[in-house]
């Protein structure tokens, strides 16, 4: 706190006096962000404390649906070959005016330049302006390969080329990592030699402008005054950290706070049954799976993958393992995705079946890994119970599997290995809200080795998913990805598990309030009932 | 006296340099590192894992790595975090007023209680009373932190709104904190209520970790009295006609005393480890959570560093506890 920046008396004596008028939204956040630039770090967490309430992007996601509406860019164009995308700015945005920053100027080319420069720059003088500093979502997004060059036409024009044409670009931009930054405090923090300031007061042009951090207690932002889409319904935000989930959801039984996520499973009915409050749920924009290794026999057979398939009971890990806040995914992307082909019929739950699949490939007296991830995701909140779920399905038709695990780090980088013994279960969240996000990244022959973990290199599949990737017509790319899931399916490279559902609990004075099926936590546009 | 002090200090070097190298090999021994916990589900290329190792300067013998540490000690440089990317110190004195606050109200409630409950079970001894002190500080010490905070919060603060759930003070007040320590800050920021607000606020967090101290300093009041009760001269005063009071309250208590001040040093190390667990439950920003935030995400610098700054500190504690020890046992001091 002695470091955090203060805003001395005026703020402290605002909050008080106007107290009974303010309106103040307090927010239980489930942990501390890491810091405030969004670009340098990876976790939801940290983007809900910085690039969501203090950023603005070119683009952005409109609340509740994963549509590109204008951001900082009012309009964009593509050009026919797909490599070149200009955006027009939007002219009289204000940064904020905080204690430790008075703009002199608007939003214009300059910060959009700096923002991307600074992350794509080797030679720039803010690309390592931290000990250790790394631009982990841009890298991994693959944007130093895609990006050529981003010219500034004039003030109010930007111009990005590209290496290759990929049509999720726009998407990637309303991403958090692509929040922008402003040159002129940058500027200022490098002329006083105080650069690591950046990542602790944060200067955006979002709806709400950053007060004070208590390190691992609470955040404190106040409505930005300037903002170009007008100023917030609600005057004050508060994040008050809370860690543990009870604890969170007795604070807002208690009045404590208006917004907690994450409630326990267990917790959600008493919640639900509480007058004062209301939980709001979505299908999250997540799958978890169990991935074979389709380089190593048997598993290169696509009708035992499917036999095995067939073996698994997803209702009963949807009982046990997700205790109800899950559906049984189909699917490698989630059903609130568009694109999504729902005429796919799932491998039906047919153990029998199942057993005479296997036989009938000359499989027998099967032996397996299964690979149980060591902590807890959105996608898979216990993977122990679920490979021990998985390993009772196999036995009941022959097939003898031994449950594995290692420390998270070690079972992320192992699971990649291309030869690897056993099926590892894991999952992914969509980052921008686009199929391609989950069909290349994770079933692409370019991924095999990395975060492809079936090790699945089908010529059909990649085909339709390069080809989508590179065209702009969203009618053919839903047509392509469509195609795709069928050819996913007919070779199960995957057991498709489930789907989480997010359960957001809240008081009911707590007005439009819109879950983010990115599974952000965002308070532009919300109210509170006086 | 200053021959016992110097052998004493002298001691702390040896046990100093031993923690540097358990709390630097700690967290290497775990599997995994920060870069792959950095990248998680969304991977890292093979060359960009070695680019950051090298950044990081993990690529490195092991003894390099320990010698660079120790150097940067000896320059007072602790490191800074590779999660937040802020200085080690600058962290660990951000949060470090927040669990000494609670540490102090925990110890001094396990005290103020414990004492005169150990007194009154060995005069007691045998009667109900005892065997109900006993017996509650039995529980007490079998205690599932965890469990016993949650269960106060779903009571006092859930179905009773007798006190708040969680945090250091409301968020209504906002103000600088000049000390760190929220009581002192409240009073010092002169907000009406403030002060009560921080007091309301640490009542079920002291009680959860005072539990344990409580039941410990309370079993071994009880049987250092029992012990003292028994001696000759507590006898003789008993038969010069000193009253009950006298006897037990001057010249059994003190002696009795030396062993219970013991404890109590020692349970310094125990609020610190049960800090992590009430820090966790209580929202309370302090330094039990942000270590095992950054056990949990292999943040070496913070790690090494904030154990070795945890063990200074109790190491000085124990250190205060042999002097005073020695001062109320001139015994000691001699040997």
């Amino acid at each position: 706190m002695r470091k955090t920046p203060f805003v001395l008396g005026c703020f402290a004596a605002a909050l008080l006096s106007t107290a009974a008028h303010a309106k103040t939204l307090v927010y239980c956040s489930e942990g501390s962000p890491e810091g405030f630039d969004p670009a340098l770090y990876t976790a939801g967490t940290t983007f809900n404390a910085s690039s969501k309430p203090v950023y603005n992007r070119l683009v952005e996601f409109e609340r509740g649906s994963t549509k590109i509406i204008p951001g900082l860019a009012e309009s964009w164009t593509a050009s026919d070959d797909g490599l070149e995308y200009t955006f027009n700015l939007r002219k009289g945005v204000k940064f904020h005016t905080t204690s430790y920053f008075t703009p002199s100027r608007d939003f214009n080319a300059d910060d959009v330049l700096f923002t991307f420069n600074r992350q794509r720059d080797e030679g720039n003088a803010w690309h390592k302006y931290t000990e250790g500093t790394s631009w982990e979502y841009f890298s991994g997004m693959d944007m130093p390969a895609l990006i050529k060059d981003i010219v500034k036409v004039d003030d109010y024009t930007v111009k990005f080329i590209l290496n290759r044409p990929e049509s999720p670009t726009v998407a990637n931009l309303a991403m958090d990592f692509a929040s922008i930054v402003s040159k002129e405090y940058a500027d200022s923090l490098e002329a006083s030699g105080n650069q690591t300031s950046l990542n602790q007061m944060p200067i955006g042009t979002g709806p709400f402008k950053f007060v004070a951090y208590q390190k691992d207690a609470v955040i404190r932002y106040q409505a930005h005054g300037d903002y170009w889409d007008g100023k917030q319904p609600i005057d004050d935000l508060v994040f008050a950290i809370t860690t543990d989930n009870s604890v969170r959801m007795q604070k807002l039984k208690a009045g404590e706070c208006h917004v907690a996520p994450y409630p326990n499973p267990a917790d959600l009915e008493a919640l639900k049954a509480d007058p004062n409050l209301e939980v709001q749920e979505q299908e999250g924009l997540n799958v978890g799976y169990l991935a074979y290794n389709t380089k190593v026999a048997p598993f290169d057979n696509a009708k035992v993958r499917k036999a095995l398939n067939m073996a698994i009971n997803k209702q009963a890990i949807l009982d046990a393992v997700f205790e109800g806040a899950g559906i049984a995914a189909k699917n490698p992307i989630p059903p609130t995705m568009w694109s999504y082909n729902d005429a796919i019929v799932d491998d039906g739950y047919d153990p029998v079946a199942a057993k005479a699949a296997l036989e009938a490939e000359g499989v027998t007296d099967l032996s397996m890994k299964i690979w149980a991830m060591p902590v807890a995701r959105p996608y898979n909140p216990n993977a122990r119970r679920m490979a021990e779920l998985i390993q009772a399905d196999f036995a009941a038709i022959g097939v003898t599997a031994e449950v594995t695990s290692y420390e998270w780090g070690e079972y992320l980088k192992l699971s990649k290995d291309e030869d690897r013994d056993g099926a590892v279960l894991l999952g992914w969240t969509g980052d921008n809200g686009d199929p391609d996000n989950f069909l290349s990244v994770l079933l692409s022959c370019s991924s095999v080795g990395g975060s492809n973990r079936a090790q699945w290199c089908n010529k059909d599949f990649d085909d339709l998913v390069n080809k989508a990737k590179a065209s702009s017509d969203a009618a053919e790319r839903t047509s392509l990805y469509e195609q795709a899931q069928v050819v996913f399916k007919e070779q199960a490279p995957w057991a498709t598990i489930a789907h989480s559902v997010v359960f957001m609990p809240m008081s009911n004075k707590v007005q439009n309030y819109k879950m983010d099926p990115l599974g952000g936590h965002r308070f532009d546009g919300v109210d509170l009932a006086e | 006296m200053i021959g016992f002090l110097l052998k004493r200090i002298l001691l702390l070097i040896p046990t100093f340099i031993g923690i540097t190298i358990v709390s630097f090999g700690f967290v290497r021994v775990l599997p995994g590192d920060p870069v792959l916990l950095m990248a998680g589900e969304r991977g890292i290329t093979e060359e960009r894992y070695a680019a950051l190792l090298a950044e990081f300067g993990y690529n490195r013998p092991m003894w390099q790595q320990y010698l660079e540490y120790l150097k940067d000690l000896l320059h007072g440089d602790f490191g800074n975090s590779l999660v937040t990317k802020q200085p080690v110190l600058s962290e660990f004195f951000t949060l470090f007023p927040a669990t000494v606050e609670l540490a102090l109200c925990a110890i001094v409630l396990a005290i103020v209680i414990g004492i005169p409950a150990g007194i009154i079970a060995a005069t007691k001894r045998g009667s109900f009373i005892d065997q109900s002190i006993m017996g509650t500080a039995l529980v007490g010490y079998s205690m599932p932190i965890f469990w016993w905070g949650l269960l106060l919060i779903i009571v006092f603060s859930g179905t009773l709104g007798w006190t708040p759930v969680s945090g250091r003070i409301s968020l209504l007040y906002f103000f600088e904190q000049k000390t760190g320590f929220m009581l002192i800050d409240s009073l010092l920021s002169g907000q009406k209520g403030a002060f009560a607000s921080a007091v309301q606020h640490l009542i079920l967090p002291t009680i959860v970790l005072a539990t344990i101290p409580l039941a410990v300093i309370a079993r071994q009041t009880r049987s250092a009295m029992l012990e003292v009760l028994g001696e000759d001269y507590v006898r003789t005063a008993r038969a010069k006609g000193l009253s009950a009071r006298l006897v037990v309250g001057v010249h059994a208590l003190r002696n009795a005393m030396i062993p219970v001040i013991t404890v109590i040093g020692l349970s310094v190390g125990t609020l610190l480890a049960g800090a992590i667990l009430t820090e966790t439950i209580f929202s309370w920003p302090g330094i039990g959570k942000w270590m095992i935030d950054s056990i949990s995400r292999r943040d070496y610098p913070v790690v090494q560093s904030g154990l070795l700054l945890i063990a200074a500190i109790i190491m000085i504690v124990n250190l205060l506890v042999d002097i005073t020890y020695g001062l109320i046992n001139p015994r000691i001091r001699h040997q």
